[in-house]
């Protein structure tokens, strides 16, 4: 039940875009079509519940203060915390290599329609800002972060499709010209915040 | 991303100095470098980079300038060394040895944060380690200093970061005054008027107002500068 409690709540509650304002940047930028919103969302949500984990696991058996005492008692005190940036990202680029070459081979159906946007997630803050609120939380369990990975991920895919449907069906009113495009998509995207704030203290 | 880029010129020849013609540091050219992305070529209004870890520290002023200034300094640095590297760097591995170097520095400011500002760094919480995928870095690392030489890529850094800081620290202005009646902490807005019923706006305080913040910023700025209407 507590895992069902933390995916809703990142999806909703903590929502990646409404309430952090992380992968901002492809999210205004590949939001004007719904096909290649769902596209990138899905993506994302891929490589959220795969580095997620990933780092969790590197953070609490490499990084921490005494996570290295698995090697032996003379280890216990080495703090290599200052490294998690450094190892995060490499962990996350590297993995979308990986990803990339992985579906490209085995499911090329699936690599076609993700196509260009695997590259550029490396560099979607919503990947890194899911590495770091869960080195941030000190989740109990691989299976809390990798639940907490994936929920970001869907919320994440959330917004992006809402925002890319209300942006198709806009483009048909008549915006004051200097708001056209990026001001009402800001404005729109506060808005939705606002809905969404609806949600806080859900308990399930 | 939808970076307008007049400034990519094509890739030089690997070798490492290149004698050029001089030209004044601080020639029309190379202000104008400074000058542009304050306005006309607005990070976050126009090219749309950066927003990311932007917004969520606007709620005071002094995590707004402290963010301005790491990102300032991760920003002209990294051109920088980029730039020196540019005639090295293999063309198919660029991002990682990008990000390396972006996240080397993102290490050193948080190092400095934590060991000077201990609050503020705290209030950043994340956000000082998500610079790293900060677009605005990335972005002007692959659309400039990949490009140009170390100075005219410094100049770019410290141009982009300036107008990245103007919007960061307008919207935090706007948020403290209105959402708590303080800037810098201190209270500006007198006693009277909250015994005659003013009352701040906590909305103000809330993510979603960031947003419409910057919305309203991009409206007010277009309506003076008609050139960067879109058109659709």
């Amino acid at each position: 039940m507590d895992l069902v409690n933390l995916f809703v709540k990142s999806i909703f509650i903590d929502n990646m875009i409404f309430a952090y304002f992380l992968g901002m940047c492809s999210y205004l930028a590949v939001s004007k079509t719904v096909k290649t919103a769902v596209g990138l969302g899905a993506a994302v949500i891929f490589v959220l519940a795969i580095t997620v984990p990933i780092n969790y696991l590197i953070d609490n058996y490499l990084l921490r203060a005494g996570a290295l005492s698995w090697l032996g008692p003379q280890y216990a005190e080495i703090d290599l915390s200052f490294l998690s940036f450094i190892l995060f990202i490499a962990v996350i680029a590297s993995m979308v290599q990986l990803v990339e070459m992985v579906v490209e081979k085995f499911a090329p159906a699936l690599y076609g329609a993700l196509g260009i946007f695997l590259p550029l997630i490396a560099v979607n803050c919503a990947i890194l800002g899911g590495s770091l609120f869960m080195q941030q939380r000190d989740f109990s369990g691989i299976s809390e972060a990798s639940v907490y990975g994936l929920g970001s991920g869907v919320g994440w895919l959330l917004a992006i499709v809402a925002i890319a449907s209300i942006r198709e069906k806009i483009a048909y009113s008549n915006i004051p010209a200097p708001l056209k495009g990026l001001g009402i998509t800001f404005i729109l995207t506060g808005l939705m915040a606002v809905a969404f704030m609806s949600f806080m203290g859900i308990k399930l | 991303m939808a970076a307008k880029e007049k400034n990519k010129t094509p890739k030089k020849p690997l070798v490492l100095f290149v004698k050029e013609e001089k030209e004044p540091l601080f020639s029309k050219k190379n202000r104008a470098l400074m000058s542009d992305p304050l306005n006309d070529n607005n990070p976050i209004t126009v090219q749309v980079l950066g927003i990311c870890s932007a917004l969520a520290i606007t709620v005071q002023l002094k995590p707004a300038i402290v963010m301005s200034v790491a990102v300032l300094f991760v920003l002209a640095m990294s051109n920088v060394i980029v730039s020196v590297m540019r005639n090295l760097i293999p063309n198919r591995i660029r991002i990682i040895v990008q990000l390396v170097v972006v996240a080397a520095l993102v290490v050193i400011v948080d190092l400095v944060l934590k060991a000077f500002l201990y609050d503020v760094s705290k209030q950043l919480s994340v956000f000082v380690g998500l610079i790293i995928t900060n677009c605005i870095v990335m972005g002007r690392l692959e659309a400039f200093a990949l490009g140009n030489g170390p100075w005219k890529s410094f100049l770019d850094g410290i141009g982009n970061a300036a107008g990245y800081a103007w919007i960061l620290i307008a919207v935090a202005f706007f948020r403290e005054l209105l959402g708590s009646g303080k800037l810098f902490g201190l209270q500006v807005i007198p006693d009277g008027f909250y015994s005659l019923g003013y009352v701040n706006n906590g909305l103000m305080l809330l993510s979603p107002m960031a947003l419409i913040t910057v919305g309203v910023i991009i409206w007010i700025q277009r309506s003076k500068n008609r050139k960067l209407i879109e058109k659709n």
